[in-house]
């Protein structure tokens, strides 16, 4: 619709040498500018930041958005250089005191999370366990998320659905079907497993993220092709508690768009195969695939509850820590009905894990249509950089 | 995959691993599904079983098999050795013939198939033209004779397969040079019988299904003599002399006519049906054989009175007065006899009746009175009453192997003492380096001893269970009493008896401990059988206990079948194993797991409702666990809720059926789409794929789920289940539902054990996480070995247990691998295998590599069978997977179900209801056959005498110089020499082997540096 308009916007943006900077902490936002070329010491800028802010007295930890939209700390001179370099067109700086990131709270979710503790923004050792809130909320409890829309082709979805303590089923089946793939000598057709009923009212059908005669190309990063039905089921139930799915939405519309191409409407592009091929070469390890953690025994899935001494089955010491992704988020998110779906989507993953949005906010693409696909918490909250 | 990877980094460990695991299928034991044919070599003392799927197999002296597979997957018709050779001719139901030859490669003899050959009729001839019926090896085993449906008998000369057209002997020929009087062109049609003249190898006998019978001059193309029956040919019998053949008709007679070329005679000089005078069923097959003692054998299949015993499958054997019908309990798929081998010999004098039936094979001796059965010592019928369980234990101590075959030989006594009769060949293989005993239970309530040590796989003693329960009916003994003066003198043979008198008889878990002789044994009506080790026959009565598993659980009914009556009072038992304690689960369900702890005299079992543990010393219940889920209502409808998702799956295949055929009509695709066949292959592959839209639900698991309750595994430990200084008896239950029970024990010491009560206590309890089932605990010990088993350590056979440093616990379920530390359960290791790969643990059992390079060097791993039928091992303690082998088809439910681990890396799956594969995943352990036919031997010494006889020898001039007169009038020098030889050569062997391979595992060790060492010449 306005297309030509972001165009412009961003060209706009292209001939500056200075990087704008947005800074946020809290709910507030500052902008500067710094030199492209010469951004300067980290110290310095950590001064700056401090100073615009108005927090001096304030022990920070300072992280940007980066090209992909995850979360990285910026804490020395490399990784700020780094930050200032990869600016596209506009530096995302936000704020955090520090005793907040570590207790993981309003800033990660989704993909992020997972990834918190090897980079640690905040700087201390592994969470401490015993140091468990018990009060309002911070946060909603996630359910499910896009994740890894940078490194996939822009046909396929990877969704993960979260299940801690989720009293919802899962809710879908999945069948043997055809699908056909691009091959050098024309189209092919190859066996493939498709979704074939979701179960109304479970977590699947209310994420909005699968739907029926999506085809499943992995299972937590393992290609599904060359394994039979059965196969596939079983591997699905194994990792039911922490399920990641990359399917090939049968309704190609509703696709995340990037760098600015939108996807025309109706089927994959040509593309297709390289695109799933060079995919397939980082298939054994995608950065920021949980499956790829599979060795870390604690992180992927709750421990085993084990029951000591008497026979009284109470609840024992070693309970896992309830609702692992979302950091002390204790509750459920009961909603029911596909309208709620869409909310509580958007609501529990609030911002990092929709890398799209960054995406989106950083191409200046404001395009109604593919907003709608978003959460309205999201938008709203990044109403201003819409604006910009 | 990255596992896989990350491990094979290291090229020491790589080497290591070649050292230590190699895939292998090496023997089938027992009897081959579906046979079809059968073929015996008089020269080689061979015999030949062919099989509807195409498989060849022969057996000799024991320990001599050999086995071969046809590229086409048709069914073996007929086999015949070529006379002399170590060849012998397969023709397949689809009219083809193949060559197949033992050749001796590196001091061992090798089964494999020459050459193949379709007989080819003139352009535009009808196929029934070439449908070959019979096949007569030539003894100048230079040429075969084919006799076809369309009554032309082809030559063919083999090796080569050339057809020899100038030799044809076709039906128009033949008919040309009969007299006047029998020319009818009615009497031809096809060929039923070929026969080579006993004495004369230059008249063969031709006979034709409409019943002309000719002798035929191969040299002169004449008829010398013919003969007219009156009724359909099935059969023809020349006696030795070749003064007389017999035939045998489809109405169930035989007919014997005097060969004389000079009177032609028009009437047989004996016309006779046996079992007449109602109508009878075809005699398909007879012989008649000759004795020193001037009363001939006749022998004969078939003939039965076809109203009252039509379905009978019965060899009738008369002689000197006597008759006996021996009635099979399945069909006959074809017999011979074994006879004097030696063609000069005046009689034949029958030794032994060879008889193929579809399920088993039976040897009869005929020189002792009664013909009583000689046990054969492989080919055993595993599956005489259908398999319901299997149960490996290796390294049986002498004492109490000997005990066992003593008490099988109690039951053996109605075999003949004739040694085996088939015997050629020559078994090379070491003798087995321990004595292993494969358990087997069947439907009927018996358990089967089997020696699986070696090659043969032997049986030794069989356990009966039904003696402890009142049954409907005694076995049916009177039917055989009252056969004296019943015609026809039927007399049942055999072992095969598929059928069970009751369903709840049948064994579904066996634990033996073998250093004690006390045998658990369960079933499928939850009985649990305690057994001791008696070698005296004994009368007692066996000790009733009832193990409630539901115990307070209210409002259940179990919907399944009733408890079996336990026999009230003393029962009489047989030498062997006698039961003393019969523990009956309450519901009646079957038993699904079972635990036996001989120092402890304890038995732990468990089923879908609970487990229990009782003292079998005390004779009293320690405890019971009910571990079914309140919510779990399925649980408890027993085995009939499986007719009901029968019934729901028999509805849904067909309406999958009628939906396929509404769209098979639907013309499938544009054509030219996909070029090629495999296109063509691929399409209707999807095509089904469509047709058959299944579904899967995914659906985390749930406490809720059905049968989560169902005990998959016992295990007895004795670690540190409490806290790091004690260790006391403890005992593990895993469940479907991915739970793990502890229950700590206290096992009174010795002097106190039979006052005191043995104590339990639930010490811990595991939920795992992701709950699948759990199908295998083990207790590590402070040095990451598993604990031994019981009574182990204390004959002296195991290094006792590392006490010292901290235990750890296994929990295989069927989706994970997850080490636990000890006492503190804490996660520290797990290997996933279903969320990688999509596999699930259908078997798993620790075993003991040896390596073939170092002779002191071993390791413990898991030995694991997926439900794809692949076979991994996964390494101790660091899981870390080593090897794969795809090892059964995924398709293959009951192979995979099967599947019995050894200790030492070995295993055994059933490919068949009969047969179970032997494979072995370690070099060290690997029992297959290595034998040797000698084809130079058989050459020289036997082929003059078995090709031709005196007559031949005067009838023509002999062309091979050296066997002159001399040595065919004095064969027995040569023949001694010859035997002699042998010996030596055997000697020669045996020493050799006993010389530089001190054992066993020493001898493997330097056959597989040998080839090592080859391979890697190579490469330089």
């Amino acid at each position: 619709m306005n297309r030509s308009f972001h165009k412009s916007q961003t060209l706009r943006f292209y001939d500056c040498s200075a990087v704008e900077v947005k800074s946020k902490f809290g709910a507030e936002f500052r902008r500067f500018s710094l030199d492209r070329q010469k951004p300067g010491k980290f110290e310095d800028f950590y001064q700056l930041v401090v100073h615009t802010h108005h927090i001096a007295n304030t022990e920070v930890t300072i992280g940007y958005a980066d090209v992909h939209g995850d979360l990285l700390p910026i804490n020395n001179d490399d990784n700020f250089c780094k930050a200032v370099s990869s600016a596209n067109p506009l530096l995302r700086v936000f704020i955090q005191k520090r005793e907040e990131a570590e207790h993981g709270g309003g800033l990660a979710t989704g993909s992020l999370s997972r990834r918190k503790k090897a980079l640690a923004l905040r700087e201390e050792g592994p969470r401490r366990r015993a140091h468990l809130h018990i009060g309002l909320p911070h946060d909603f409890r996630p359910v499910s998320s896009i994740i890894d829309v940078d490194i996939l082709p822009e046909t396929h979805r990877r969704v993960r659905l979260y299940r801690h303590g989720c009293q919802k089923p899962l809710g879908f089946y999945i069948r043997d079907g055809v699908s056909v793939r691009v091959a050098p000598q024309g189209l092919e057709k190859v066996p493939g497993i498709f979704i074939s009923r979701m179960v109304p009212g479970g977590l699947a059908e209310s994420t909005g993220l699968l739907a029926v005669d999506d085809e499943v190309l992995e299972v937590n990063g393992i290609e599904v092709a060359g394994k039979t039905l059965d196969q596939v089921t079983d591997m699905m139930i194994a990792n039911s508690h922490n399920l990641i799915v990359t399917v090939k939405p049968a309704n190609q519309r509703n696709n995340v768009l990037r760098g600015g191409r939108a996807a025309s409407g109706s089927s994959g592009r040509s593309s297709d195969s390289a695109a799933s091929s060079r995919h397939s070469l980082q298939a054994p390890a995608p950065p920021g695939l949980p499956a790829a953690a599979a060795d870390d025994m604690e992180s992927d899935e709750e421990p085993d509850v084990v029951l000591e001494g008497d026979l009284e089955p109470r609840a024992a010491p070693r309970l896992p820590p309830p609702g692992g992704g979302g950091g002390g988020g204790l509750t459920r998110l009961n909603g029911s009905g596909p309208a709620s779906g869409l909310h509580g989507g958007g609501a529990q993953s609030r911002e990092s894990s929709l890398h799209s949005l960054h995406r989106l906010i950083s191409s200046l693409r404001s395009d109604p249509r593919h907003s709608l696909a978003l959460p309205p918490g999201g938008v709203e909250e990044h109403g201003p950089a819409v604006t910009l | 995959m990255r596992r896989f990877l990350r491990s094979g980094h290291d090229p020491a460990r790589e080497r290591l691993k070649r050292d230590l695991f190699q895939f292998n299928k090496t023997v089938e034991h027992g009897f081959p599904h579906q046979p079809s044919a059968l073929g015996y070599s008089p020269a080689l003392r061979i015999l030949a079983i062919g099989t509807r799927s195409g498989a060849v197999k022969l057996y000799g002296a024991p320990g001599v098999e050999f086995m071969g597979l046809h590229r086409e997957n048709n069914a073996v018709v007929q086999i015949h050795f070529l006379p002399g050779q170590c060849q012998l001719v397969t023709l397949l139901d689809d009219n083809s013939l193949h060559l197949w030859s033992l050749k001796a490669k590196g001091g061992v003899s090798e089964l494999q198939e020459d050459e193949s050959f379709t007989l080819r009729g003139p352009p535009g001839a009808a196929p029934s033209a070439t449908q070959i019926t019979v096949v007569l090896p030539h003894s100048s085993s230079k040429t075969l004779y084919l006799g076809t449906e369309s009554g032309s008998v082809f030559a063919v000369q083999v090796p080569g397969f050339r057809p020899l057209e100038d030799r044809t002997i076709s039906s128009d020929a033949v008919l040309q040079r009969l007299p006047e009087e029998a020319r009818q062109r009615r009497v031809f049609e096809m060929v039923e019988a070929l026969q080579e003249h006993p004495r004369d190898p230059n008249q063969v006998l031709i006979g034709y299904s409409r019943g002309l019978i000719v002798i035929w001059d191969l040299r002169g193309s004449r008829v010398l003599c013919h003969f007219l029956c009156s009724q359909q040919l099935d059969s023809v019998c020349w006696q030795r002399d070749g003064r007389l053949i017999v035939s045998c008709h489809s109405d169930g007679s035989y007919c014997q006519w005097p060969v004389n070329p000079d009177t032609q005679q028009g009437e047989p000089l004996r016309s006779c049906v046996p079992y007449g005078p109602f109508p009878c069923k075809a005699i398909t097959k007879i012989f008649w054989l000759t004795t020193k003692q001037g009363l001939p054998f006749t022998i004969f299949q078939g003939g039965m009175p076809r109203a009252s015993y039509g379905d009978r499958h019965c060899i009738s054997v008369v002689h000197d007065g006597q008759q006996t019908a021996f009635d099979f309990t399945s069909r006959v798929i074809d017999f011979t006899v074994l006879r004097e081998a030696d063609p000069a010999a005046a009689f034949d004098d029958p030794s032994a009746l060879v008889v193929l039936a579809e399920e088993e094979l039976v040897v009869l001796d005929l020189r002792t009175a009664g013909w009583p059965p000689v046990q054969p010592p492989y080919l055993a019928s595993l599956h005489c009453s259908a398999i319901t369980c299997s149960h490996h234990v290796s390294n049986i101590p002498l004492k109490l192997w000997e005990r066992i075959i003593a008490a099988g030989s109690w039951q053996n006594t109605h075999f003949s003492a004739m040694e085996w009769p088939v015997d050629g060949g020559t078994s090379l293989a070491p003798t087995p380096p321990q004595r292993d005993l494969l358990l087997t239970g069947h439907e009927d309530g018996t358990v089967r001893f089997w020696d699986a040590s070696g090659v043969c796989l032997r049986l030794l003693y069989k356990l009966s269970t039904v003696p402890v329960f009142l049954t409907d009916s005694d076995p049916g003994e009177h039917l055989h009493a009252q056969g004296e003066d019943e015609w026809p003198p039927l007399r049942k043979v055999g072992s095969f008896d598929p059928y069970s008198d009751d369903p709840r008889l049948g064994i579904q878990k066996i634990f033996l401990c073998k250093y004690s002789g006390y045998l658990a044994v369960a079933g499928t009506a939850g009985q649990v059988l305690v057994l001791e080790l008696n070698d005296e026959e004994a009368e007692h009565a066996v000790e009733q206990a009832e193990a409630d598993l539901l115990q307070d659980q209210e409002g259940y009914r179990w919907k399944g079948h009733e408890r079996l009556c336990a026999r009230p009072g003393p029962v009489r038992f047989e030498p062997g194993f006698q039961p003393f304690v019969l523990v009956q689960c309450q519901p009646p369900a079957v038993v699904t797991s079972l635990a036996l702890h001989s120092e402890w005299r304890l038995v732990a079992f468990g089923t879908s409702h609970g487990f229990g543990l009782f003292d079998h010393q005390q004779r009293r219940q320690v405890f019971v666990k009910c571990t079914l889920h309140p919510s779990d209502q399925l649980a408890l409808e027993g085995p009939l809720s499986r007719v009901k998702s029968l019934k729901k799956s028999l509805r849904q295949s067909f309406r999958r059926m009628r939906r396929s055929r509404v769209s098979k009509r639907r013309p499938a695709g544009s054509p030219g789409e996909v070029p090629g066949r495999s296109g063509r292959a691929e399409r209707t592959g999807l095509q089904n794929m469509e047709l058959a839209p299944v579904q899967r639900k995914i659906e985390a698991r749930t406490a809720e789920d059905s049968f989560t309750g169902f005990v998959r595994t016992l295990y007895f430990a004795d670690t540190y289940l409490r806290d790091s200084s004690r260790h006391c008896p403890s005992l593990w239950a895993g469940t479907n539902g991915g739970t793990v029970y502890a229950f700590a024990l206290h096992v009174p010491p010795a002097e106190r054990r039979t006052d005191e009560p043995v104590r339990a206590e639930q010490v811990k309890e595991i939920q795992l996480m992701h709950r699948a089932p759990v199908v295998g605990i083990l207790v590590l010990d402070g040095h990451s070995v598993p604990l031994p088993e019981p009574l182990e350590v204390a004959h002296d056979l195991s290094k006792s247990p590392d006490m010292q440093g901290s235990h750890q616990l296994l929990v295989v379920s069927e989706e994970q691998f997850k080490v636990f530390t000890l006492p503190k359960v804490s996660a520290r290791l797990k290997l996933k295998l279903t969320a990688l790969e999509g596999s699930r643990v259908r078997r798993v059992s620790v075993a003991h590599f040896g390596s073939c390079r170092a002779e002191d060097y071993g390791e413990h791993h898991l030995a694991v069978l997926t439900n794809l039928g692949d076979i991994q091992v996964v390494s101790l303690p660091l899981l870390r997977p080593q090897v794969r082998y795809s090892c059964i088809r995924r398709e293959d439910v009951s192979g995979i179900a099967s599947c019995v681990f050894t200790k030492h890396g070995q295993g055994f799956y059933l490919i068949s209801p009969s047969e179970f594969e032997r494979f072995s995943l370690s070099t060290k352990w690997l029992v297959e056959p290595r034998c040797l036919v000698d084809s130079a031997e058989t050459k020289h010494h036997n082929r003059p005498r078995n090709g031709s006889g005196p007559e031949k020898a005067l009838g023509r001039a002999r062309n091979s110089g050296s066997q002159s007169d001399g040595e065919e009038k004095r064969p027995d020098p040569v023949m001694a020499h010859a035997l002699l030889s042998d010996e030596r050569v055997l000697k020669e062997i045996q020493s050799t082997l006993e010389g530089d391979r001190g054992s066993y595992g020493d001898w493997r060790s330097q056959q597989v540096a040998m080839r090592y060492g080859l391979s890697k010449g190579e490469a330089k």
